[in-house]
């Protein structure tokens, strides 16, 4: 059971690893055995001297940068979504129905003439609030289950990793539909079903960062002083466990995001006329062929959001000590 | 042919023609390696930071010189110039290196390829971490031989085979194909020096060559490096931060520090005469070589129980081995006592339930069988709430203060912490406690806010035993409490262990490997090995008249007691009381 855990955490620190091992210059493989034998505690350092051609790694914080504008300015969308469109987002405009993107409408407006930029800046702050309560869920319900089963050990782990077995063996989304059919429709509910789906990921990685932290000395020394066992845990096995856990937190909220707008394009999610990204993507199908800036639109901004996330993610995990 | 070439073949020669030389100092044939006014850099972000300022050095043909230094000295890098690996961000910005009277400093990869193995080899630190687990011995032995030209498969084999039986191995065929995790440490270590002897070169460069190693597994190992250098004559580059080992296995020392040479000179020399005072302190302060006064222990044998700080009776520990019904027995029937106020120390190598025994007598364990009082209290007998309340009466200092603080907190909230976890003392009173204790273990007040990792490690276990002192504790253990520190740090935390002592009234039980820290700062001593008390005493007894064969083994492995081939000629004990004096003579 612990080969998807290590997967895991291979997953998230790959990137990070990768150039590493791939740049180890031959010359060092060449030398002798006994000489050879020094290399390992020396890769990083190759690695960072020979290894990385100088401009990708000024590559790297460019796409990091993007990221984060991305991130910012869809941020900004969803507080004040007043300052990116005057249109409103909810109300067409008699005579306009699907106008192609030009000056006026920037993306162009649908069947029912409302403006396509407005619908997708006005509809950020519900997929990125959906996501937020997905990943609340997932990050609160998963670490309290990793915690729990990682700390008390022996039965109480056993029992609760078999259930988080069975949530991994079902597929997500078919788990995220059976959820909301218990809940009913609706945007939070929707959003605590995407939630639901990512628990098991999250107590997987909580449950295996806690047993690494709980076999160290300086818990079993805050045990010796005379800890007890809840003063314990939340002192020093909590936060020395978290730091994973924020990356895959930000790896799930792409992930949410994408989940989110998957329930909402197949009806489970906010009841139209929500201008959701999922719904908005939903809605243009049928106009596909005629009308393609209603799909491509709403379909690109969450390309850009989930890549984005996913970068971030990438750099929070790789800058673990 | 270019000249270095010339010198080697030459040197070689003169190695084969006759190997046993070298007990005479070296032919004034120039040196092996010339290292002058070297000066080393490592690119960092905030630009060049320079850790070696001019060394300079040289080894002869056939002589052990021994570079001595403290972590961070520069000696490691030193010795990485002298073989071509310095990290990739290491640079060398002046001075020169020469072997074989070849200047080398700017060598390609190339020509350091032609160089190491043949010329110039090395002894890694960690012999764990040195060889390739999933490649048998053999193929690893092998390698060396077939990446400078031999192809005859037969030939390699029988090579490689007679290497493993050169270097001690005990039935080499076998370990041929035998992977690492088959053999134990000082095996491993075995094979990396036929690796490193394979093509006979010149110079050996053995960085720490024992320091992961137990004290007689210790003692084999350079016994095996001497009598090799004996035999082909090779050079040793000793790299060392232990002076004992130093004084015992070289011909010069050169002491390093902060890459500077504050002193270099024949051994003896050094060691009877040193000129600077770093070298001073750092004699005084290696517990090998200073003649200390034995701790008499006090021999009242009408003891009553109130004077025993410490009572362990036949205590077992028995870990199931998977597979197997018999349980492996990890502490076999052990029992000691120590009198309130005194040390007691704990010797014994790896493996022998040291550190089982003293989980067991601070309760994170439960013995499978014994009994363990502390302070007339049965440990084995607490459990649930009885049991914390219990820690505040002994407290454990483990081995590495580096894993053993935690990295989130702050000097003051990790010494602070042990008193939140009892009596709920006032803010003001816990300040206060918290002050004292910082004081008291001589940590400075712009310490309180930093992290561990913005700490040396002789301050980490400062920090560390403030915790463990918060509380007031009657029983201190300490887990090799000074063995991860340098001799000067180790010396200052033994002088604070010894004044805590006579200020407190603390009980200390002591493990350790090392017995010449024994020697130092326990009354009386238990030895054990596999599990056993095999030798028990105070630290007089156990010194002068050890009875059983372990223990006289240990005593004759302790470092700075004996001395390498020829200066022994000139060697007179008795002028310099301490200084190389054997112990049980």
């Amino acid at each position: 059971m612990n080969a998807l855990t290590h997967n895991e955490g291979l997953a998230l620190r790959a990137p990070a690893v990768d150039p590493l091992q791939a740049t180890v210059p031959p010359a060092a493989v060449a030398a002798t055995a006994a000489a050879a034998a020094v290399a390992p505690p020396r890769a990083r350092s190759w690695a960072q001297g020979l290894g990385l051609p100088l401009q990708r790694a000024r590559q790297m914080p460019l796409a990091l940068w993007l990221a984060w504008g991305v991130l910012a300015v869809v941020l900004l969308w969803a507080v004040v979504p007043g300052w990116f469109s005057s249109h409103d987002p909810l109300v067409g405009l008699a005579g306009q129905q699907l106008r192609e993107p030009g000056a006026g409408h920037w993306l162009g407006t649908d069947a029912l003439g409302r403006d396509v930029w407005a619908r997708v800046v006005h509809g950020a702050v519900h997929s990125l609030s959906g996501a937020l309560v997905a990943v609340g869920v997932g990050l609160v319900a998963g670490t309290a289950l990793g915690l729990l089963a990682g700390a008390v050990g022996g039965r109480t782990d056993e029992a609760l990793m078999r259930v988080v077995d069975v949530l991994l063996a079902v597929p997500s989304l078919l788990l995220s539909l059976t959820i909301i059919i218990v809940l009913g429709f609706g945007t939070v509910n929707a959003a605590i079903a995407v939630g639901v789906a990512s628990v098991a990921s999250f107590a997987r990685l909580v449950r295996s960062e806690v047993v690494r932290v709980r076999c160290s000395e300086y818990v079993e020394a805050a045990f010796g002083s005379g800890g007890r066992f809840g003063a314990v845990l939340w002192r020093h096995v909590l936060p020395n466990s978290l730091t994973s856990v924020v990356a895959l937190a930000a790896l799930q909220f792409g992930t949410a995001i994408l989940a989110i707008a998957t329930l909402g394009f197949l009806g489970y999610g906010a009841p139209p006329p929500t201008p959701e990204w999922g719904l908005l993507i939903a809605e243009g199908r049928n106009y596909l062929s005629t009308a393609w800036w209603l799909t491509s639109a709403p379909g690109l901004v969450v390309v850009a959001v989930v890549l984005a996330v996913n970068r971030i993610s990438v750099s929070l995990s790789g800058a673990r000590p | 042919m270019s000249a270095w070439q010339i010198w080697r073949q030459r040197l070689l020669r003169t190695a084969a023609a006759e190997p046993a030389t070298v007990t005479v100092p070296a032919p004034a044939d120039g040196p092996l390696l010339e290292i002058d006014n070297l000066q080393i850099a490592y690119r960092e972000a905030d630009g060049l930071r320079t850790v070696v300022h001019g060394v300079s050095l040289s080894v002869r043909p056939g002589e052990v010189v021994a570079l001595v230094g403290e972590s961070g000295s520069g000696k490691s890098t030193t010795s990485q110039a002298a073989i071509g690996l310095l990290p990739d961000n290491g640079q060398v910005v002046g001075g020169s290196i020469r072997l074989l009277g070849e200047d080398v400093t700017q060598a390609g990869e190339a020509q350091w390829r032609s160089l190491r193995g043949r010329v110039v080899s090395l002894v890694p630190q960690d012999p764990t971490a040195s060889l390739n687990p999933v490649r048998t011995i053999g193929a690893q032995v092998a390698e060396v031989l077939q990446l400078h030209g031999w192809r005859d498969t037969a030939a390699v084999e029988q090579q490689v085979v007679e290497l493993l039986r050169k270097v001690g191995l005990s039935r080499p065929e076998l370990r041929y194909r035998q992977y690492p995790h088959e053999l134990s440490g000082g095996m491993k270590q075995r094979v990396l020096i036929a690796m490193a002897v394979a093509l006979k070169p010149a110079l050996i460069i053995a960085d720490e060559p024992t320091s992961a190693l137990d004290v007689t597994v210790q003692r084999r190992i350079l016994d095996l490096i001497d009598t090799l250098r004996r035999e082909t004559g090779t050079a040793v580059l000793l790299v060392t931060h232990d002076l004992g080992v130093a004084a015992d296995r070289s011909h010069r020392i050169v002491v390093l520090r902060q890459g500077r040479v504050q002193e270099a000179g024949e051994t003896l020399q050094v060691l009877r005469q040193p000129q600077s005072s770093y070298a001073r302190q750092l004699l005084a302060d290696a517990p090998a070589l200073s003649a200390p006064v034995l701790r008499a222990a006090e021999q009242g044998d009408a003891a009553t129980a109130t004077e025993w700080a410490v009572q362990v009776q036949a205590v077992e520990h028995h870990f199931p081995v998977p597979g197997q019904r018999e349980p492996f027995k990890a502490v076999d029937g052990v029992s000691f006592q120590v009198r309130r106020g005194s040390t007691h120390a704990i010797v014994g190598e790896s493996g022998s339930g040291k550190t089982t025994t003293i989980r067991a007598l601070v309760g994170l364990l439960r013995p499978t069988a014994g009994q363990i009082r502390i302070a007339g209290e049965d440990v084995t007998a607490l459990r649930g709430e009885a049991l914390r309340q219990f820690r505040r009466k002994v407290q454990l200092v483990y081995q590495n203060p580096y894993a053993s603080l935690d990295p989130r907190q702050t000097v003051w909230s990790i010494v602070e912490e042990p008193l939140r976890n009892f009596a709920p003392l006032p803010a003001a009173e816990r300040r206060q406690r918290v002050q004292a204790t910082l004081e008291r273990v001589g940590l400075a007040p712009e310490l309180q806010q930093r992290r561990p990792h913005a700490l040396s490690g002789g301050q980490r276990q400062r920090v560390a035993i403030a915790r463990a002192l918060v509380l007031q504790p009657e029983v201190l253990v300490l887990d090799e409490a000074v063995s991860a520190l340098d001799v000067t740090v180790q010396a200052q935390i033994l002088r604070l262990l010894e004044t805590l002592q006579q200020q407190l009234q603390l009980t200390y039980v002591f493990v350790t490997h090392d017995l010449s820290v024994v020697r130092q700062i326990a009354h009386t001593v238990s030895v054990l090995q596999h599990g056993k008390v095999v030798e028990q005493g105070t630290v007089e007894q156990v010194f002068l008249h050890p009875r059983s064969h372990y223990t006289r083994e240990l005593i004759a492995a302790i470092p700075g007691t004996r001395s390498i081939d020829f200066v022994q000629s000139h060697h007179h004990p008795e002028e310099t009381p301490g200084l190389l004096q054997p112990l049980a003579g």
